[in-house]
């Protein structure tokens, strides 16, 4: 299964097995990874599955969709490479990532 | 190291463990069920799970690698049925014995039973468990015509889910209007007239004299004395908080589990949380009880972090959402006793907001197929701050930058 590594505000890293087709937010959630809520279970509707994509992984995630673009203006400290994770699938391709978690997401 | 026991394994006692987990709690916890399986999510299963658009697996609230990796026990298909306070222990059906340190009441709430002659004849159903759920499931595609009883979230979710199947449906409300509790007059209407779009018959200010058939559910009868027939009932007039086990223990109970700020019971060595749990909040004239993934999930958040010894009270801003057929309702805030209603955008669209105000005070803002509106008013609302009524009428205004 590919790799998924999240890294916490505070630098503690958690690299993760994530099933092809799954979201990252699934990913951190079923490992417990602190720092992603996913409250509302992947709709894009709460934006508190807030990361940061590294610099080397950012083509390759695709764009944002417009519904998380406006999810997205209502989280805090939003940078350019900000992504909602459930929005992001998981693929061979993908084996590997690199994201950061914010320091809240409230 | 301490120990943690709670009773019940829904969104609460998930959350709880982990939190604890997740804030490096390294004491043995222990989920006591009464269901077999895993834990598993509600809102779906009057919604995408009913549906046909997500499949039993994806309810699971965590995989079941999750319980062995973060070391949480999860006693299957055995619920407690008693609380030794003196010996600090929990005994299951089965006679088993759990010793705590703390104890957590995640009991969650059952469905509210029908007092009507018939009630208990097949093909009267409710919608709370997955069970219930997997058999209306199965049997959904053969129904022609269903009657629900009682117009609160649950029921509209159903109806909707039905009437989109081609499914015959009437509903029945002893209120004046849908929703009664949960929504504005102004929101209630709307979604009335939703519902009534998508051919559904809603009676409003009707009550339910019996369940008629001879060995199973046939139809209803109404006050009105008319009998409008059913292939399948749906009983979904609320619920009640399963508070026994704390009543049986002597601990306060309301309309719930009496919890304080910190949401402790009158035990400090036993706290309660979501559905089950009557707790103070500010600007309400009593303890109040919500049954919400919100609540749940951050009452479980909140004392998660009171077991890892950072108290505070809780005080996070009740948010709820409800699907129905294309329609996403969002609700931030409470909107009970609020005197005067303020619509942005216009609901002929189909997409709105109705914010609530009780004396130029915004209690609540409920969002119609408006994401956006709903998220500001999460993030200006449990900051503290407010939109004047013009503003929210404005729609130039932008209510991101409100904080
Ligand atoms: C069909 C449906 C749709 C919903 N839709 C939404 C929605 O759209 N949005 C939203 O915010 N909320 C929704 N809700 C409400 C939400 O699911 C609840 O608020 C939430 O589940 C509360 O979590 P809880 O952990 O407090 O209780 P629960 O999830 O009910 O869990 C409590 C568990 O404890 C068990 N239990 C009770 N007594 C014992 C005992 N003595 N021993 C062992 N186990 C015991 C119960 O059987 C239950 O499994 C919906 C609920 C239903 C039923
Ligand atoms: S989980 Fe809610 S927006 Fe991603």
């Amino acid at each position: 299964m590919p790799k998924v590594t999240f890294i916490e505000h505070n630098g503690t890293a958690h690299t993760v097995e994530a099933a092809n087709g799954d979201s990252l937010m699934r990913a951190a959630v079923d490992n417990n990874v602190p720092g992603i809520d996913g409250d509302c279970g992947g709709e894009c509707a709460c934006a508190t599955c807030h990361v940061y994509v590294e610099a080397a992984w950012w083509d390759k995630v695709g764009g944002r969709t417009e519904t998380e673009e406006t999810m997205l203006s209502f989280a805090a400290a939003t940078k350019d490479n900000s992504r909602l994770c459930c929005q992001i699938t998981m693929s061979d391709a993908l084996d590997g990532i690199v994201v950061h978690t914010p320091d809240g997401q409230h | 190291m301490s120990s943690v026991v709670v009773i019940g394994a829904g969104h609460a006692a998930i959350q709880l463990a982990a939190s604890l987990r997740q804030g490096r709690f390294e004491g043995p916890i222990t989920l006591i069920a009464d269901a077999a399986g895993l834990p598993y999510q509600r809102p779906p299963l009057s919604k995408a799970y009913l549906a046909g658009h997500m499949d039993e697996p994806a309810l699971a609230l965590r995989p079941a690698s999750f319980y062995a990796a973060q070391s949480v026990g999860l006693v299957e298909n055995d619920p407690a049925v008693a609380i030794d306070r003196t010996g600090r222990s929990v005994i299951t059906a089965l006679g088993a014995r759990h010793g705590y340190d703390h104890l957590v009441l995640a009991t969650g709430a059952a469905n509210r039973a029908l007092p009507v002659p018939g009630a208990e004849l097949p093909g009267v159903v409710g919608l709370r468990s997955l069970a219930e759920a997997r058999a209306l499931k199965a049997i959904l595609g053969g129904l022609r015509r269903v009657v629900v009883i009682g117009a609160g979230f649950i029921g509209l979710e159903f109806a909707a889910v039905a009437a989109e199947r081609g499914i015959a449906v009437t509903v029945i409300e002893a209120a004046p209007r849908p929703l009664m509790r949960g929504v504005s007059v102004d929101m209630s209407a709307h979604l009335a007239g939703a519902h009534r779009g998508w051919g559904t018959r809603l009676l409003t200010e009707t009550g339910v004299r019996a369940i008629t058939g001879s060995g199973r559910a046939e139809g209803v009868e109404l006050s009105t004395g008319e009998i409008v027939p059913a292939d399948l009932v749906l009983v979904a007039i609320g619920v009640v908080p399963n508070v026994q086990i704390a009543e049986q223990a002597d601990l306060a109970v309301g309309n719930g589990i009496v919890v304080d700020a910190m949401l402790a019971t009158d035990d400090p060595m036993i706290s309660a949380i979501g559905d089950c749990a009557a707790f103070p909040m500010a600007g309400q004239p009593g303890p109040i009880r919500l049954e919400s993934v919100q609540n749940a999930s951050d009452q479980a958040r909140c004392l998660a972090d009171r077991l890892l010894g950072k108290p505070a009270a809780y005080a996070k801003l009740p948010w709820f959402w409800s699907d129905q057929g294309a329609l996403k309702l969002q609700i931030a805030g409470l909107s009970g006793g609020h005197d005067r209603t303020v619509l942005r955008g216009d609901p002929a669209s189909g997409a709105f907001s109705v914010f609530c105000y009780r004396d130029d005070r915004l209690l609540a803002v409920e969002s119609l197929n408006r994401a956006p509106d709903h998220m500001a008013a999460r993030r200006f609302l449990a900051a503290g701050a407010s939109v004047t009524p013009a503003q929210a009428a404005d729609p130039m205004f932008d209510l991101r930058t409100v904080n």
